[in-house]
């Protein structure tokens, strides 16, 4: 194809873009898109496997069997949650297995807020309220991309996921009721994910990498800070139910904004954890070599009995 | 490390009677047999359908972009398949 | 069933039983729920989970019916959370940790097979209760077989590796099936009331389940050569005891609170 050919495609797929029409797998689409979209997807496939450690470190500890039931549905959820989004990359022409093997090998990246240690009880209900709030703020935002697999996956995940931040924030009502070991369990919790949490956002507009790109092509719907910002508007009330303390004291309502103004980012304590400060960097990725590497064998025994029983129809 | 070959298998649920299977997305498995089940345990975890079915994703052909002009352009031009068409008086116009 | 039990002493026995039951599922599920995140694929980790989760919910059915038994003296977490190891009756081939993939779905197999027979006539049971919770859980027990039956064919008769695996799998833990089958006076009055199944006439049938799957899969049925009982004498193995340290340390470190 000449490059005259390709401005034409490009051309005609921003036209599609701008008229709000979804792209769909078969579509032509600039490799740049369809890079940028792999990364993302993979990256936020990857996020819901490796989430599910944190999580997953209470499930033999929950405190009642109601709780259990609870968190195992919901750790099982974002494996869930994991396969809906692996699959809709891979129908960009990517295998799971070579996302995978780019998670293992660390050039793709995950949500640096799994690189936190879950400490306490109070951290699961941290996670579900805030992490999986912010999540969810920008996983509507997503459910009006560009493209059609991935946008379709944010819709069942969002309808999903309603759950996953109602069972959080019960648990911190729970514990903000409860006596004062329970009520200091959760503002330590809170003040621990609360920054964590608005840096899921990513850095600012200006800072971002992909950002200018990914809005005119609308894989991302929104900016950055406009959705950290929205994440704030929405906490701050649900902090005061808990009669809990703000975890940053410049947390305060901006009559002419009509915002919450708040502190800025530790963008140093950020980079650094996602180049590897963080508690729990080494053990994510070791687990998930571990089970990964655990499996093959059984992967193997799948491929060797499907052969066996190809064979005898055969014969 | 080994790279996982398991096929891919593509999953449509009839989320009640009377209504069409469809589409939700698509998971790995060795055979039909198992990616039902994963079908089951991976899409349906919310009661969300009454029946499932399970495609090798190799075995759909799909039409191509390419295709389109031919395949669907000419359809644009019969508007005499489509009822509102059709004029009718106003006492009969819900015909 | 308050007409059989109108007998303080039945009623002590039913709730003894239902804790067995209750007991059963829950260290199950358990040990079923530490495989989550662990998983050999993200399908398999899936759907091991919806097991796990089939049992936790098994045993909140059989403790929320024991804390009914108990005129709510005890709660349902209470029965789960603030025994005494020696208290807990479960059977000990379900503490036994999960091994590799191949041991968990040995146990499955020899537990869903068991369960099978055993519910299909619980639910069957002179007490209501009882027989509308195994009415339940029958259907949820015939996909779980089907799932281990599939995996034993698959493990058994595909690779050498996961062929020798899997016999090791069943080697390890075939001294703890015997116990399956064998009741105590508590389970042997239940059974006269009509309340308990008689496990004991389920072996045969059992056993035939089991050699047919075995035998396809190119697996040898492992010689009694060795036999462990005590999980309904609360005479468990030392695993029982770390496990309970994990699930319990909540309710121990902070007692008495909501959660």
């Amino acid at each position: 194809m000449n490059t005259e050919d390709t401005a034409d495609l490009e051309q005609a797929f921003q036209i599609r873009i701008d008229k709000e029409e979804k792209i769909e797998p078969k579509d032509w689409m600039p490799g740049e898109y369809r890079r940028n979209l792999i990364r993302q997807i993979s990256q936020h496939a990857h996020s819901e496997v490796i989430g599910m450690q944190p999580e997953g470190n209470w499930l033999t500890r929950a405190p009642t069997l109601r709780r259990k039931a609870v968190l195992l549905a919901k750790v099982q959820d974002e494996g869930g949650h994991g396969l809906y989004l692996y699959s809709s990359a891979e129908t960009l022409g990517v295998s799971r297995a070579e996302m995978i093997e780019a998670l293992q090998s660390g050039k793709a990246k995950y949500a640096s807020i799994f690189n936190y240690p879950t400490l306490s009880w109070a951290d699961i209900g941290a996670i579900g309220w805030l992490v999986d709030g912010a999540a969810i703020v920008n996983q509507i935002s997503l459910q009006r991309t560009s493209y059609g697999p991935y946008a379709r996956a944010m819709v069942r995940i969002c309808k999903e996921e309603s759950f996953h931040q109602r069972q959080g924030y019960e648990i911190m009502l729970s514990l903000s009721r409860g006596n004062q070991a329970q009520r200091e369990m959760a503002q330590d919790a809170l003040n621990r994910w609360w920054w964590p949490s608005l840096m899921m956002f990513g850095p600012h507009d200006a800072d971002s990498a992909h950002s200018a790109k990914s809005m005119r092509w609308k894989i991302k719907r929104e900016t950055n800070d406009d959705l950290r910002q929205k994440f704030v508007d929405q906490s701050v009330p649900q902090i005061d139910v808990l009669k809990l303390e703000y975890p940053d004291p410049e947390l305060k309502w901006n009559e002419n904004r009509g915002h919450y103004d708040f502190g800025e980012l530790d963008w140093d304590e950020f980079y650094a954890v996602i180049k590897g400060d963080g508690h729990c960097n080494r053990e994510r990725i070791q687990h998930h070599v571990k089970a990964h590497e655990e499996g093959e064998w059984v992967r193997d025994a799948l491929k060797a009995y499907d052969a066996k029983k190809k064979a005898r129809h055969a014969a | 490390m080994s790279t996982e070959k398991l096929e891919l298998f593509e999953v449509f649920i009839r989320s009640k009677r009377g209504l069409d299977h469809r589409h939700v997305g698509s998971l790995h498995a060795e055979d039909h047999q198992q990616a039902l089940e994963y079908a089951r345990d991976c899409y349906t975890r919310r009661s969300e359908g009454v029946s499932l079915w399970v495609v090798k994703s190799a075995d759909i052909v799909a039409s191509q972009e390419d295709d389109a002009e031919s395949f669907y352009d000419p359809m644009d031009d019969k508007p005499y398949r489509h009822a509102t068409y059709y004029q009718l008086p106003k006492e009969v116009d819900n015909m | 069933m308050k007409l059989i039990m109108s007998d303080l002493r039945d009623k002590d026995l039913l709730l003894q039983f239902t804790l067995r039951l209750g007991d059963d599922a829950l260290i199950l599920g358990h040990r079923l729920s530490e495989w989550c995140r662990n998983g050999p694929f993200l399908e398999e980790d899936i759907a091991l989970s919806n097991i796990a989760l089939d049992y936790i919910g098994r045993a909140r059915m059989h403790y929320s019916y024991a804390s009914d038994l108990s005129e709510g003296e005890k709660s349902e977490d209470d029965f789960a959370f603030l025994r005494e190891c020696r208290d807990y009756q479960n059977f000990l081939i379900n503490e036994l940790p999960r091994g590799d993939f191949a041991q968990t779905m040995a146990r499955q197999l020899i537990l869903d097979v068991f369960y099978t027979l055993q519910l299909e006539q619980m639910s069957q049971s002179k007490d209501a209760t009882l027989a509308a919770i195994a009415g339940k859980a029958i259907k949820e027990t015939k996909y779980h077989l089907r799932r281990s039956t599939d995996w034993v064919l698959r493990l058994g008769d595909g690779t050498e590796e996961s062929h020798n695996r899997l016999q090791a799998g069943f080697d390890a833990i075939w001294g703890y099936v015997p116990e399956m089958f064998e009741q105590d006076e508590v389970e042997e009055k239940l059974v006269k009331l009509g309340v308990a199944v008689n496990t004991k006439d389920l072996k045969p049938e059992w056993e035939k389940q089991i050699g047919a799957i075995l035998k396809e899969a190119t697996i040898d049925v492992p010689q009694q050569e060795w036999t462990v009982r005590g999980g309904r004498a609360g005479f468990h193995t030392e695993h029982l005891g770390h496990l309970l340290s994990e699930l319990q340390y909540m309710q121990r470190s902070y007692p008495g609170l909501e959660w």
